[in-house]
């Protein structure tokens, strides 16, 4: 239908790109986690296991990976406790008031992350705007610490971040849903709370796994919330990576650790695919 | 509230009983567009009735206040002498064949079957029994492990039915459920359906925009035009006395003719009857089929009429044909008869007095036209 010159003039600039800034990157970092760094400090060619041996020796490596999961399971947690509600009131009950509910679900989205993270800074610091209402009301006599710089900050700020993007799948799968299988429910003599753990929530499951996949994948890899709010007990593996290729100066052993979460977060990618694959019915 | 004589609207079907359903003075207004004005009528135990009317006349709209889906804008429903209008879907002993069937995707035939049963918390072992006899009844036995996707859709609706009978409601309502199907199936179904009616002996309410298949499968058609109650009647009631020219020109083809009464005796053009309509302008409709060629003119009388005209085009149905005859007079006049080959020449038309049927001008005035 399309001459072979047309078909190549829009295939190749977005394979370029990918190409060039997607896997010939991929393919050095690749080759860099099997290299080393000697003494003195000179990145040496030669091919070995060694940093993924490392990888697995050196316990604060696995330790971090292991609370960097634990935070972003948590995330997930929350994200989907939140955005679940959301999506069901929007999609079945916001009425007129939908689609300004819907835009103010997307604006935070349009600040930018800095800002946000930093607004929680504020609000969660000793001096910040939470510590001195509680004292102010007399609630507590000293600030509270666990606050800021703790997982419970990375976890707080990470929802907030990234609900919005566990909300949009779940809205979107039960945006999906034919209402008159709702009428049909009704119709049969079920409630409607009895057509929601009948109909509804079925029905929207592929959505909540690509929500849970979402919140769960961003999390995990996120370093900037754990930098500004996590403190030394909040800090995540992707802290570990970026001070691995600045500070310490060991690209072959970050690079190894980028490619094992990669690894990962391929794997749950398609675990979650195929879940939702197995639970989408049409 | 006074007590007042309940007025009687449309007798039901079966006389004497009480109604099994009853709607009250119904009116509907979506954004102030009226959809149903004041429509009142009764539906007895075991009776097909058909709601007919053409897309927009609020057949669907009236359905889905007897299933509670919308609230009538004001108006009163009751069911057995209880007042229903009040209560959600899932409160009322009314159950509906959805025009898409609306048929669970994640559960399976026997599970969308068994899903009144379970929500109800019938025993799961009586659960079982019911669901396997609905499936028997529709013939779907078979499939009771497939998916709704993974069927027809002519088996969907038999799915669909059976999802609705296994309830044992009152009342069952369906909306256009065979619209989808193509015309063979459909007719087939049009038989299945009427007589599957007949031996569970649940009154049905069918909305269709169909005549035809009102007319077979009906005990009772209410015709609905733009929101009001234009007739209800059986269906060869409703075809031989139409009440209004709106009636007589939706149920079959007509004749409408807009004659003058004077003295007893109505004129259209060079035609002459005897009516007991009172003097003024007066609209008769005249079915096709009523018209007939004739030898000679000789047995006109007061009773039979007879004219003059040759037929200007002809429109071949197989059994039968539809003739325009071009009259003295220049009046045009539709015929219906057995299929022949030719027509030619001027030849002599009669009609019965009697099948002159005298009807109501129609709300919104159209109908005024012979065809």
């Amino acid at each position: 239908m399309f001459s072979r010159a047309y078909r190549v003039a829009i295939t190749l600039p977005p394979l370029l790109w990918v190409t060039l800034f997607l896997l010939v990157p991929y393919l050095l970092l690749f080759c860099y986690s099997f290299w080393s760094v000697s003494p003195q400090q000179i990145i040496v060619h030669s091919w070995s296991l060694d940093n993924y041996r490392e990888l697995l020796r050196v316990n604060v490596y696995l330790q971090t990976l292991f609370r960097s999961m634990w935070i972003a399971a948590r995330v997930m947690f929350f994200a989907l406790l939140l955005g679940y509600p959301l999506a069901y009131y929007l999609s079945f009950h916001a009425g007129k008031r939908r689609d300004l509910l819907y835009q103010l679900v997307i604006i935070p989205l349009w600040v930018s992350y800095l800002v946000r993270a930093y607004a929680w800074k504020t609000i969660l610091g000793s001096d910040g705007v939470l510590n001195t209402l509680l004292e102010y009301v007399h609630l507590t006599k000293h600030p509270l610490e666990f606050l800021l710089y703790s997982p419970f900050a990375v976890v707080l700020t990470l929802t907030h971040i990234y609900t919005p993007f566990a909300f949009l799948p779940i809205y979107a799968s039960l945006e999906h849903i034919p209402r008159n299988l709702v009428e049909a429910s009704h119709d049969l003599g079920a409630s409607p709370f009895q057509t929601f753990w009948r109909v509804i929530f079925p029905l929207s499951i592929p959505g909540i796994l690509a929500g849970a996949t979402f919140a769960f994948v961003l999390s995990l890899g996120d370093f900037l919330a754990p930098l500004l709010l996590g403190g030394p007990s909040g800090i995540m593996i992707s802290n570990v990576v970026v001070s691995l290729f600045g500070a310490v100066y060991n690209w072959p052993l970050g690079a190894a650790i980028s490619l094992s979460m990669l690894g990962l977060v391929l794997g749950l990618l398609f675990l979650s695919e195929t879940l939702e694959k197995k639970w989408s019915i049409r | 509230m006074a007590t007042t004589i309940e007025p009687a609207i449309n007798q039901s079907a079966k006389s004497g009983a009480q109604p099994l359903l009853s709607i009250r003075n119904v009116s509907k207004s979506f954004a102030k567009n009226p959809v149903l004005r004041d429509v009142s009528l009764q539906i007895a135990e075991g009776e097909f009735l058909t709601i007919l009317g053409e897309s927009g006349s609020g057949k669907t709209t009236l359905l889905r206040i007897i299933a509670g889906f919308e609230n009538a804008s004001s108006g009163e429903v009751f069911m057995g002498g209880e007042r229903i209008d009040m209560l959600p879907p899932y409160r009322r002993r009314v159950n509906t064949v959805f025009q898409n069937y609306a048929l669970f995707p994640h559960l399976s035939v026997s599970e969308n079957v068994g899903y009144g049963p379970r929500v109800a918390k019938v025993d799961k072992s009586e659960i079982a029994v019911r669901v396997e006899q609905a499936l028997a009844m529709v013939k779907m036995t078979a499939y009771a492990g497939s998916k709704p996707s993974q069927i027809s859709g002519g088996q969907q609706q038999r799915v669909a039915l059976a999802r609705a009978l296994v309830n044992r409601p009152g009342l069952l309502l369906l909306d256009e459920p065979l619209s989808a199907l193509d015309a063979n199936l459909r007719r087939q179904m049009q038989v299945e359906l009427k007589s599957l009616q007949r031996e569970v002996g649940i009154a049905f309410v069918f909305v269709t925009h169909d005549q035809e298949e009102a007319m077979v499968m009906s005990d009772r058609i209410a015709l609905l035009h733009m929101g009001e109650l234009e007739q209800i009647a059986a269906p060869r009631e409703i075809y031989a006395r139409p009440a209004t020219a709106y009636t007589a020109q939706f149920i079959g083809h007509t004749n409408l003719l807009r004659a003058e009464v004077r003295g007893g005796v109505a004129r259209y053009g060079p035609l002459r009857w005897h009516t007991s309509t009172p003097d003024g302008v007066a609209l008769f409709s005249l079915r096709p089929e009523n018209i007939r060629c004739v030898q000679d003119g000789s047995g006109a009388n007061a009773e039979v009429i007879c004219f003059r005209g040759r037929i200007s085009s002809q429109a071949f149905h197989g059994a039968t044909e539809l003739l325009k005859i071009a009259c003295e007079g220049g009046l045009t006049l539709s015929m219906r008869s057995a299929a022949r080959e030719t027509w030619e020449g001027e030849r002599q038309f009669e009609f019965a007095a009697g099948d002159a049927v005298p009807v109501r001008e129609s709300h919104s005035g159209e109908g005024g036209a012979d065809r």
